[in-house]
């Protein structure tokens, strides 16, 4: 695949920039699980408070925090909250934020420095551990001392004072055990336990805590929508830059194929066949395009979203990282021994539908035979061979898939209560919050999604190189015919044609189809070319035009050696007339017109007059803007085949070639288009390959080929003395009076 | 060639990564009466389709009900933890959280057990409709008048066998199960959220409108860019199939130049519609998701103040951002289903409008036996035309006896074939009759009446299996020896042995890898050994070379020996010796007698004798 990197070079800018997008897209999509995860830790779990350190605090309440807190922790926090008495708050957003102000003396924080704050998270954190764990430890002592609601899972302040004086009577050390047994937690279990009861100090001022976490999980949501917006954005980049380069290296490819195929000459054709040169311009490109645009999309984004979400969710808890191992030896399990059990058959397949194909394609052009011998019982139990294997393929392979999907659903499921039993533990431990689990889940789910596209692109890579290696075949193939440095111009109208001592071998064949051949066509003669077939007399004449090069030997047209010309120059001085009457979409006038474009109208009539195409083209009520589809297959082939003699003479050309192109005539028309055009090429050299030799007789000099050699040379009575070939030819084509005649 | 160009241009995407949603797919024309034709097929296998339909529902349900109970164990993890942090209770309750756990367990293994039947019984089933249908049209292939496939390729009915019974049986394993699930998933859905809290299930409704908006907007938008790139993407294959199936010409005319401006004018056009068409389906997704995290922060909002109120719990929002997120999955299903079945039921309705095709008259039954017939044709006021509106043969008469040679003989295209179709009854007569010893070929069953006839046409038709079966296939029970035995008469038992497995040689797909030549002397074998009472033979014009020819003639005289023959004729030879000689003229039997009369008559047959001999006199 490497080998079309060319063709990626102009599109560099663009695949980089759909790369950007890319990495871009990921990594919003890798943190949109974080901002729901805060939505459900601090706007739903801590009811929207994210610190353990109150904005406001009841003065009673801070004294009774500071029962729990050392001499320096103590100086810290009256240095950060200045004390605001009763009914003397200034600010009126805090006011109207706590209507309580107005009648309890509270502290207000009065930093935000960073270093300060965390200081302070710590200390907050740590005294209200302190006197949480206090609290719950008298609350096992006596039922009654609990500082809980009975309804709700919130702290009720009014237990709380009650039980600091209570407290105070408590032992020095058992006080002492707390705070140290504080110092020792974690600072995630100390804030989520301090959140709990700061919403209790914010609801004694009277605050409205639904209000706080309405507006916590309305900013985060706000910034995740923000994000995800952006995300949207980035994939579309993604898709406009992948599309463009998919679609532009296509267009390239698909162009330079093109070019390259319509320079090669019939040996390329022969190589590749022409079957396969167009599967290679067509789908094979449409396959690189496919494979480029889903490439970026798909197959750059699968990696990094996966060792994204690896990555993500060890952060979230290292812990539980072994799931996600388990997880992705199993999706790798399941998919692999889907592959080992399907995949054989699944490659037999399409053997057995073109078999099918096979079968009905014989059916029906066999039909009139089938039905002459009576064969359908035959024929129906051939099809249902072919019918009952592919059913039985088809049945497996679709089985397969059909175990797939549950399995995958389980496997997902399974996982996700893998992680809720593990998560549960960590949340028990406190070094995981409920929304972080949800987190995981999700970065889960991401990973073991780009395993299967990463494991989806194993099937693709493979087809998308194959089709390059059968492109790159095409582009790097040597022309083997190429135009001279400096050609020689003709300017004669001299039509002779002569092979010197001609040989020529096909590309990788071990005999000559050729042997020396020699022999020169006059202007204003016929020369004719019989034999059996295989005798080389297409072969022959296809040296002319230089549709292949001679492999020994020289061919001179109007003197000048056809390696020496241009091919352009060369073919414009031949009119040539395939075996087969190949039209090409568009009118009769426009087909006539191909090699002579400005040729005018009585110049055409004339040429379709001579190929005896003129009488059938007026009898059509459009004439010659009646409509010829793709091939010419809406003319009979006799039609086709006079439309393209008519198009050659329409050239006017100093030189004919007529390569068998008088078989699907019948005799009236044969003999009567020989005699027209006998008349219009008076002056022209006549190259005529037949099988009929009532189509050559007339000849003024025919060349009999056997095997590749010339084994007689001259007019038909003349042949008929001295050349066996001939004779015997002439013998089971002609009635005896004929060949006495 | 029309074949696979049919066939590539329905899907010239190769790999069958069709648009999707994103084309509008064919419409048939009678919907309901499609639909109607197919369930009426399905028909047998109704318990079959009730289980799956059984099963996929319930499936679906089952896992439904999942993230409701696993909020549930959510909600115990979080109550349990806040009742730790507030020193109510003891912690988690594990053995709880367990206990759902292993419930859960159960429910997936059981929906997972229901899906894979489901999916099992409707693949079989699935299999055995396609089989079936593969089948019919195989025998009615066999059934319908050769009239039906003048009209219609054969393109275009392999085209009917292969893609559109695929497209059939695609959606049906596909569609069908889609369809239960979507709608069970739909329902399902709603009724868990709603159960969960109404208010919150209204505000996600109102996200629907939104999703339908974007939806249908960059359907819209899109839609025209893919039937561009269709439209281009055909211009494109056609221009290439037709530049190098017609290379040679384009060469000999010095025609790069401009096929290549033609290319590169569809190709930037192409180029054009294909990037547009890529990049607006593909936002299709992006967008959906921002929709889905619109919902997401809706459901969080309101369910966090539904918490504080203690109307659901946290394990409640949980399932409930679960059951959004699966909520607009089956509505776009749901819209990309009907375009599915728009097509499948247009892929249905061309199955079936052949299926429902008139079959050729069925034979009599008291048809009369072949045993004793000696070959004596007669045309009684024959009146035929291909189409009735289009009579060819206005009024021919004339009696052949046992054992004569006809001649037909005509310029090309006059219709030399049609007497064949006549006499072996491929079509029937439109006024008038041909018999046979005095019966008229209707009077016989056909397949005994083709069985009197031997056949040998231009167009050698072989198929891919060895030579020895290819020459029995004249009369299957014939032995070994008389299969070499015709092989000799044939004059091809010579060449047979030279090839690398003789007779065991299998002919490749095309017959391409032996000579034209040869096939026709196979073919000649293949008619010796079924020993016809009445003689039909082409003989061959080109590409035959000499010695082969010279074969081909020795084998059709031992041929038709002392056997009726008609004989397309193109050998002047043949013409003159023949007993009768019908002249053709543009479908019409326009002169008949034998060489002699006919060149008194000084008519159209001396006309075409002339055009062809006054050359040989000339030398």
């Amino acid at each position: 695949m490497m080998k079309l990197k060319r063709y990626a070079k102009p599109f560099t800018a663009i695949m980089l920039m759909a790369l950007v997008m890319l990495f871009g897209q990921a990594l919003i999509e890798l943190n949109l699980p974080n901002y729901m995860s805060k939505i459900v830790n601090i706007g739903l779990q801590q009811g929207g408070i994210d610190s353990a350190v109150p904005e406001v605090i009841s003065t009673e309440g801070l004294s009774l925090l500071s029962t729990f807190m050392t001499e320096q922790d103590r100086q810290l926090v009256e240095q950060s909250y200045d004390k605001i008495s009763a009914g003397n708050v200034k600010d009126e957003k805090l006011a109207k934020k706590y209507p309580n102000l107005k009648t309890v003396d509270a502290a207000v924080l009065n930093t935000s420095d960073k270093a300060q704050m965390a200081l302070l998270e710590d200390i907050f954190g740590r005294s209200m551990y302190s006197f949480m764990s206090l609290a719950q430890q008298m609350a096992e002592q006596n039922e009654n001392a609990t500082v809980a609601d009975g309804n709700s899972k919130s702290i009720d302040i009014t237990k709380v004072y009650p039980m600091a004086s209570m407290m105070q009577m408590l032992p020095q050390e058992q006080l002492q055990r707390v705070i140290t047994e504080a110092q020792g937690k974690e600072a995630d279990t100390l804030k989520q336990t301090a959140v709990v009861l700061v919403k209790a100090f914010y609801t004694e001022l009277g605050a409205d805590t639904a209000h706080i976490q309405t507006m916590s999980i309305l900013k985060t949501g706000g910034i995740m929508l923000l994000l995800s917006l952006l995300g949207v954005i980035f994939a579309a980049s993604v898709g406009f830059f992948a599309s463009r380069a998919g679609a532009g290296i296509a267009h390239d490819l698909r162009a330079d194929v093109f070019k390259k195929v319509t320079g090669f000459t019939n040996t390329e054709f022969d190589k590749f066949s022409t079957a396969s040169l167009i599967t290679r311009t067509t789908n094979d490109i449409t396959q690189i395009q496919q494979f480029v645009t889903m490439g970026l999309r798909m197959m750059c984004f699968a990696p990094v979203m996966g060792i994204g979400g690896l990555y993500m969710a060890i952060k979230k808890s290292p812990n539980m990282s072994w799931i996600l191992g388990l997880a992705v030896a199993l999706v790798l399990i399941l998919i692999i021994t889907m592959f080992k059990i399907a995949m054989p058959r699944f490659k037999i397949m399409q053997n057995l539908i073109d078999k099918l194909n096979l079968v009905t394609r014989e059916n029906l052009s066999g039909m009139m035979v089938i039905r002459a011998f009576s064969t359908q019982k035959h024929e129906e139990k051939r099809f249902d061979k072919a019918n009952v294997d592919l059913t039985q393929n088809s049945l497996f392979v679709n089985r397969a898939m059909a175990t797939m999907m549950p399995c995958m659903m389980f496997i997902m499921n399974g996982i996700m209560l893998l992680i809720v039993w593990a998560g549960a533990h960590q949340i028990e431990q406190s070094t995981m919050q409920v929304g972080d689990m949800m987190a995981f889940m999700q970065y889960a789910m991401e990973v073991i999604m780009s395993f299967l596209f990463i494991s989806m692109m194993f099937i693709m890579i493979p087809r998308a190189s194959v089709s390059a290696e059968r492109i790159y075949e095409v582009l790097s193939t040597q022309d083997s015919i190429e135009d001279p440095v400096a050609p020689q111009e003709i300017a004669n109208t001299d039509g002779t044609v002569c092979f010197n001592d001609v040989s020529f071998k096909y590309a990788g064949a071990d005999e000559d189809v050729l042997q020396h051949i020699s022999f020169t066509a006059k202007p204003g003669q016929t020369t004719a070319f019989i034999g059996s077939t295989g005798s080389g007399k297409s072969t022959l004449i296809n040296l002319i035009p230089r549709f292949y090069d001679a492999t020994a030997g020289n061919i001179t047209v109007g003197g000048v050696d056809v390696r020496n010309m241009t091919q352009h120059d060369l073919r414009s001085k031949i009119g040539y007339v395939p075996q087969k009457g190949v039209l090409f979409s568009g009118d009769i006038d426009s087909n006539l017109r191909y090699g002579a474009e400005d040729a005018n109208q009585e110049q055409i009539r004339k040429a379709a007059e001579v190929a005896q195409a003129l009488s059938f083209i007026e009898e059509k009520p459009e004439g010659f803007e009646t409509e010829i589809s793709q091939g010419g297959t809406n003319v009979s082939g006799g039609q086709r085949q006079r439309l393209s003699i008519a198009r050659a003479l329409a050239k006017n050309a100093p030189v004919y070639i007529f390569d068998d192109s008088f078989s699907a005539l019948d005799f009236k028309t044969d003999a009567t288009l020989r005699r027209a055009l006998k008349k219009y090429t008076e002056n022209a050299t006549v190259l005529i390959v037949a099988q009929r030799i009532s189509t050559i007789m007339n000849a003024e000099q025919i060349i009999v080929l056997s095997e590749g050699k010339i084994v007689g040379m001259g007019t038909h009575k003349q042949l008929l003395q001295s050349c066996q070939n001939y004779r015997e030819i002439a013998q089971s084509q002609l009635s005896k009076e004929e060949l006495e005649a | 060639m029309s074949e696979s160009k049919k066939i590539k241009m329905r899907g010239p995407m190769g790999g069958g990564h069709g648009p999707g949603a994103m084309m509008p797919g064919e419409k048939a024309k009678d919907l309901k009466g499609t639909l109607r034709k197919l369930v009426a097929y399905l028909k047998p296998f109704h318990v079959s389709i009730i289980a799956v339909i059984i099963f996929a529902a319930l499936s679906t349900v089952f896992s439904i009900v999942g993230p409701k109970i696993l909020g549930n164990a959510t909600t115990e993890i979080y109550t349990g933890i806040m009742s730790k942090l507030t020193g109510l209770g003891t912690g988690i309750n594990f053995d709880k959280i367990l206990n759902i756990i292993f419930f859960l367990l159960g429910l997936y293994i059981v929906s997972a057990l229901l899906s894979y039947l489901q999916g099992f019984i409707m693949t079989g089933v699935t299999m055995k409709v396609t089989y079936n249908l593969r089948k019919n049209i195989a025998e009615k292939i066999n059934r319908m008048p050769l009239a039906y496939f003048d009209r219609v390729s054969n393109g275009e009915v392999l085209s009917r066998i292969t893609n559109d019974v695929d497209t059939v049986s695609q959606s049906l394993n596909q569609s069908l199960t889609q369809i239960i699930t979507s709608v069970a998933t739909l329902v399902g859905v709603l009724v868990m959220m709603l159960s969960i809290s109404p208010l919150m299930t209204v505000v996600v409704l109102f996200t629907l409108p939104l999703s339908l908006a974007i939806v249908t907007g960059v359907v819209k938008k899109s839609q025209p860019y893919f039937k561009g790139q269709q439209k281009y993407l055909g211009n494109v294959n056609a221009h290439i199939e037709e530049m190098y199936a017609g290379h040679v010409v384009v060469k000999a005319f010095n025609g790069e130049e401009k096929s290549i401006g033609t290319f590169e004018e569809i190709n930037n056009k192409l180029y054009n519609t294909a990037w547009k068409s890529q990049f607006f389906s593909g936002l299709m997704m992006p967008f959906m998701k921002f929709v889905g995290n619109l919902g997401y922060v809706a459901v969080c909002i309101l369910g966090g103040w539904l918490t504080i109120k203690g109307k659901i719990t946290l394990g409640n929002i949980q399932a409930f951002t679960q059951y959004v997120r699966n909520f607009t999955q089956p509505i776009q299903q749901i819209a990309n289903i009907s375009n599915v079945l728009q097509s499948t039921a247009a892929a249905a309705e061309r199955v079936f409008e052949f299926l429902d095709e008139t079959e050729e008259e069925p034979d009599t039954p008291q048809a009369v036996s072949t045993q004793e017939i000696k070959g004596e044709v007669a045309f009684a006021h024959v009146k035929f035309g291909y189409t009735p509106e289009k009579i060819i043969i206005h009024d021919f008469s004339h009696i052949v006896k046992p054992g004569h040679k006809v001649a037909i003989v005509g310029p090309t295209g006059a219709g030399k074939t049609t007497m064949v179709k006549l006499l072996m009854r491929f079509y029937d007569v439109n006024e008038g009759a041909v018999l046979i010893d005095g019966y008229d070929v209707k009077q016989f069953n056909r397949g005994e009446l083709r069985d009197m006839f031997g056949m040998v046409l231009q167009d050698t038709w072989l198929y891919n299996d060895t030579i020895r079966e290819n020459i029995r296939y004249g009369r299957l029970d014939a032995t070994d020896e008389e299969v070499v035995k015709a092989a000799k008469a044939a004059q091809v038992h010579h060449f047979v042995k030279t090839l690398p497995d003789g007779y065991d040689m299998v002919l490749n797909e095309e017959a391409s890898n032996i000579s034209q030549g040869q096939k026709q002397l196979l073919t000649i074998a293949r008619t010796i050994i079924s020993d016809p009472k009445i003689l039909i033979l082409d003989e061959a014009t080109s590409s035959v070379d000499t010695r082969t020819e010279i074969l081909i003639q020795k084998a059709m005289d031992n041929l038709m020996e002392g056997r009726t023959s008609f004989i397309i004729a193109h050998r002047l030879s043949t013409i003159r010796d023949a007993d009768t000689i019908l002249v053709m003229r543009d479908g019409d039997i326009v002169e008949v007698g034998n060489h002699e009369t006919l060149m008194q008559k000084g008519g159209f047959y001396k006309e075409l004798y002339q055009s062809q001999f006054e050359n040989s006199q000339a030398v």
